[in-house]
């Protein structure tokens, strides 16, 4: 393997790298905004072209001596990750440009994106761990980064519970390395194919411990309790990042550690941990609809939706570990379908919050009267969030359920029968919103208009969301080959 | 050409969005060109029909997710037989006429219109399709329209009802996914003709549970006591167009789901629980009678009457013979037509009057001859008179049920009773007695888009009711398969 394999193999990830340095050194050397915002964006395109070069012209699989794993399942991650990180900064530029510390929001964002790029590509529980303590400490820098004390606030609670966390993550890797005595995931598979029975227990405790460290990422029961304080308090375009890159690069890792490290459904720990994440699905979906079901606050109803939406997801998750081949595709689709949506969402909330100066739900009343375009790709967010057709919410719910239903598991329907009476309580707050919206009159019919970069992404998620609930299918074949590979 | 009826409406909603402001008075112009030329197409394709085959036919098929190698593919399949032919025809019938009775809608035309069309659209796709899959989809897509159509354009408590109508139906219907999945994934296809052939035996769930997991969503769109109590609320306050889609198509969804998807897939169950259904059959049709009978508003009238009138619809079906069936399926056609004449009388009567107490309301044959004659044309229809389409419907449910279920049945024919009970003395309290002067400037119906949307329907109900076989023979060919497949299961 040359330099130059090695160089490409990590590529998405140093493009980002590389534009947060640019970034700073500009800031350093000119303080020209536009020059910052335009590097940002260029490192955004580039990564995402280099995951596009390496889908079609293929790449080496290992590298950096084995710590990272590049195959279609990373491509898959890096893409979704790339893609959102791209939107943030198009749409961030009005917001960025009275940030008193625009360069170190963009660089932050980009550090940020590229270790969740590597996340999504660590094949060893050291580089594992090395990229997510990255991305979270940019992360929790972020959240603050507007320094008013709510914004600060945010900040430091998401610090603190995310040093609980890692410390609970790194417990549960201390128990996988000194039991298989080996920091590789492959190393690992290899090592529970063959455990004797009897580490079943050590086994658990260190899965338990993975999964609560990791749910933090997922904003999956019981480490959720940070998503709505930590949305309501930092920017919205931070709160799309943590909400979307975030939780993909989460279940990514989830999809890694336990279905490629401690396997689905043949191994004699699949049952346990399958069991353990239907619990969880079923606890983050009612905490979070009961939760969202009284919030007023857009950015908060959208964090409690968040907690309940990874609760969809880990349904997903328990039907990998039942052994349903529709399992790990189903978790992807779903990541890809919610990534285009809740973009769209986050974004239209960072206008409204940047224009009206309100976050209230109150506030959005009328909204279609004065700025439809934002008010009508809001309403087909929500609508796709609720998992109504024609969306790609409803696609991803379908899959996802179908997986678990699939798996012949009597655990698993019921699961999917408390998630689709989950899916209905959903639509009340959901749909509430866009009646909101669209049916109540505006206090001040003023209307106001978005900038070029906003109406360009809300323009992507529109089509998206539209697009993959009409026609799935391409998604839903890149999903299917990305879980192959992590086998 | 099946696919052609479900993208025109679309195609129509498209250009009547697109419309200059100025020019928005013209999407009615849009919306009735494209309901009139999907009923024609319905029209159509109902006469070339070929009533000497069973099963499906103008099928049009492919692959719309490919997945089949993780397990998750759904087709896109459409394809009519007996039973949703009628049904189609009824759909164009009741949407070109839901546009004429809005034809002085001028709050927001655009959307207005563009929503009925996709209204039509997504029901089309719930009678059409033949995969539980696809049939969920479009069951769950019609939701949006109906929600905006009453929130927005309704009067009264128009949002509360739009919600509480969103939340019984996607709450019914949540369970209905659960079941089709159960379903399919037992026996490895969604495709409604295959499951047909070889019903799911062995599932992970028992059958029990998920036929009335898939029941109750049927249950709650038909709607019968006590899963009904959205209905009365949803007609008042929406527009009278919207309450003819409601009335004469939504409700028809339940009992062709019913027919389509629970017996033919479900008959052993069926049969365990056909007690059960006609015990709630002939409850809701007394209930809904009596209810009917103490109603004050006369739009709520109408609508409760359905809940007891689609209580034909269970009790036909509860009987599991081809004659109860059939009688089932005629009674959807005909209480379509029926109640959709009963909501444009009851709007038309409101716009002039504006008022729907029936206390206030008394005389109006002096003001208004041609509206109080027709309105008594529907309502000696909808009790069930001799030589109109509701007789033929409720005599062959009677038939079909007797034996089956006596005491259901002749609580049911009780309600014939109340039934003429309430239209007649209603009809006794609105158009006779005395002149008022509270009324004496109204005016007959004398606009074109009245009289259209009046006659259409009148010959429909007069037609089917002298006629019968144009109905029956169609249906018949629809029922035959149900019915075997669900007495081969006794």
């Amino acid at each position: 393997m040359t330099f130059f394999d090695q160089v490409h193999a990590v590529g998405p990830a140093l493009a980002l790298y590389v534009g947060a340095g640019a970034v700073l050194s500009a800031d350093l050397l000119q303080g020209r905004r536009a020059a910052i915002w335009g590097l940002a964006v260029v490192a955004g395109v580039v990564s995402l072209g280099w995951t596009l070069a390496q889908f079609v012209f293929g790449v080496e699989t290992g590298a950096l001596g084995g710590a990272v794993r590049v195959d279609a399942f990373s491509i898959y991650l890096a893409a979704i990750i790339g893609g959102v990180v791209l939107a943030v900064t198009l749409a961030a530029r009005e917001w960025a440009s009275v940030l008193e510390q625009a360069a170190e929001f963009y660089a932050l964002l980009l550090v940020s994106a590229g270790s969740m790029v590597l996340l999504a590509q660590a094949d060893d529980l050291i580089t594992l761990f090395v990229a997510l303590e990255t991305t979270s400490i940019a992360q929790f820098i972020l959240a603050g980064v507007t320094r008013n004390d709510r914004s600060s606030e945010a900040g430091l609670k998401y610090l603190l519970t995310g040093a609980v966390a890692a410390a609970i993550l790194l417990y549960g890797f201390a128990f996988l390395f000194g039991m298989a005595g080996t920091t590789s995931l492959e190393g690992i598979a290899v090592w529970v194919a063959s455990a004797p029975e009897a580490q079943r227990l050590p086994l658990m405790l260190a899965f338990v411990f993975v999964a609560v460290g990791i749910g933090f990422k997922m904003a999956l029961v019981p480490s959720h309790a940070w998503a709505p304080d930590v949305y309501e308090g930092s920017p919205a375009l931070v709160a799309t990042f943590l909400s979307v890159a975030s939780k993909a690069a989460g279940f990514a890792v989830a999809l890694r550690l336990f279905y490629t490290a401690l396997g689905g459904g043949d191994t004699f720990i699949a049952q346990d941990w399958g069991k353990m994440f239907a619990v969880l699905a079923a606890l983050s979906m009612i905490v979070g609809n009961t939760g969202a079901l009284l919030q007023t606050n857009a950015k908060r109803l959208l964090g409690y939706s968040s907690i309940a939406q990874a609760g969809n997801i880990a349904v997903g998750l328990a039907a990998v570990a039942a052994g349903s081949t529709a399992g790990p595709s189903g978790v992807l689709f779903f990541l890809g379908a919610y990534a285009v949506t809740n973009v769209g969402a986050f974004v239209v909330v960072s206008l409204v919050a940047d224009r009206l100066g309100s976050e209230q739900i109150a506030d959005y009343a009328g909204l279609v009267k004065r700025s439809p375009a934002a008010a009508i790709v809001l309403s087909l967010c929500l609508v796709s969030l609720t998992g109504i057709p024609p969306t790609a919410g409803f696609v991803a719910k379908v899959y996802i359920f179908n997986a678990a239903v699939q798996s012949g598991e009597r655990w698993l329907v019921a699961l999917v029968a408390l998630a689709v009476l989950n899916t209905a309580i959903s639509a009340f707050y959901y749909l509430r919103w866009v009646r909101t919206m669209i049916l109540d009159e505006p206090r001040d019919a003023t209307p106001f208009r978005a900038s070029g970069g906003v109406q360009f992404v809300l323009a992507v998620s529109a089509v998206g969301v539209l697009l993959f609930g009409f026609d799935p299918s391409p998604l839903i074949h890149a999903a299917q080959n990305a879980a192959a590979a992590l086998l | 050409m099946l696919t052609l009826f479900l993208l025109l409406p679309v195609a129509g909603a498209l250009i009547a969005i697109a419309l200059p402001a100025a020019r928005e008075a013209e999407a009615k112009v849009i919306a009735l060109a494209f309901t009139g030329l999907n009923l024609t197409l319905a029209v159509v394709m109902y006469a070339v029909f070929d009533r000497g085959i069973e099963g499906y036919q103008f099928v049009e098929r492919f692959e719309w997710i490919q997945g089949a190698s993780a397990g998750f593919s759904v087709q896109y399949v459409v394809g009519v037989d007996g039973l949703s032919a009628p049904l189609i025809v009824l759909l164009g019938l009741l949407s070109m006429v839901s546009v004429l009775v809005s034809w002085k809608i001028d709050v927001k035309p655009k959307q207005y219109f563009a929503w009925l069309l996709i209204l039509e659209s997504a029901v089309a796709g719930v009678f059409l399709s033949l995969d539980l899959i696809q049939f969920f989809l479009f069951w769950e897509l019609e939701l949006l329209p109906m929600f905006f159509l009453i929130s927005q354009w309704g009067s009264g408590r128009r949002v509360y009802s739009a919600t509480k109508f969103l939340i019984y139906t996607l709450a019914g219907s949540a369970l209905m996914l659960v079941g089709f999945l159960v379903i399919g994934f037992g026996a490895k296809t969604f495709d409604i003709e295959a499951l047909t052939k070889t019903p799911p035996q062995e599932t992970i769930v028992p059958l029990a549970i998920v036929f009335w997991a898939i029941m109750l969503a049927f249950l709650v769109k038909l709607p019968v006591f006590p899963l009904h109590t959205w209905l009365p609320d949803a007609h008042t306050d929406a527009p009278t167009a919207v309450s003819v889609m409601l009335a004469g198509v939504l409700l028809k969804m339940g009992g062709y789901g019913i027919l389509r998807i629970v017996l033919p897939l479900m008959p052993n169950e069926a049969h365990d629980f056909s007690k059960i259904l006609a015990t709630i059959a002939g409850f809701s049709v007394i209930w809904g009678a009596v209810i009917t009978l103490r109603q004050t508003d006369l739009k709520r009238l109408v609508a409760y009457s359905s809940v007891s009138h689609m209580g034909y619809v269970l009790l036909g079906v509860s009987a599991l013979g081809p004659v109860g069936l059939s009688g089932a399926a005629l009674q959807m056609f005909t209480h379509g037509c029926i109640t959709g004449l009963l909501f444009v009388m009851v709007g038309m009567i409101y716009d002039r009057t504006h008022t729907r107490e029936i206390a206030k309301l008394r005389g109006l044959m002096h003001h208004m001859p041609l509206i109080g004659t027709v309105f008594i044309v529907a309502g000696l229809a909808s009790l069930g008179l001799p030589a109109m389409s509701g007789f033929v419907a409720e005599l062959t449910v009677f038939l079909g049920s007797i034996q089956a279920h006596p005491a259901a049945t002749m609580a049911a024919v009780f309600g014939v009773v109340l039934s003429a009970g309430y239209i007649l003395w209603t009809v006794e309290r609105i158009l006779h007695g005395p002149k008022t002067h509270d009324f004496h400037d109204l005016t007959d119906a004398k606009q074109w888009w009245e009289i259209t949307a009046m006659t259409v329907l009148v010959v429909a109900i007069i037609g089917v009711g002298i006629w019968p076989a144009v109905l029956t023979d169609t249906v018949r060919l629809g029922i035959e398969p149900i019915a075997k497949i669900v007495e081969a299961a006794s």
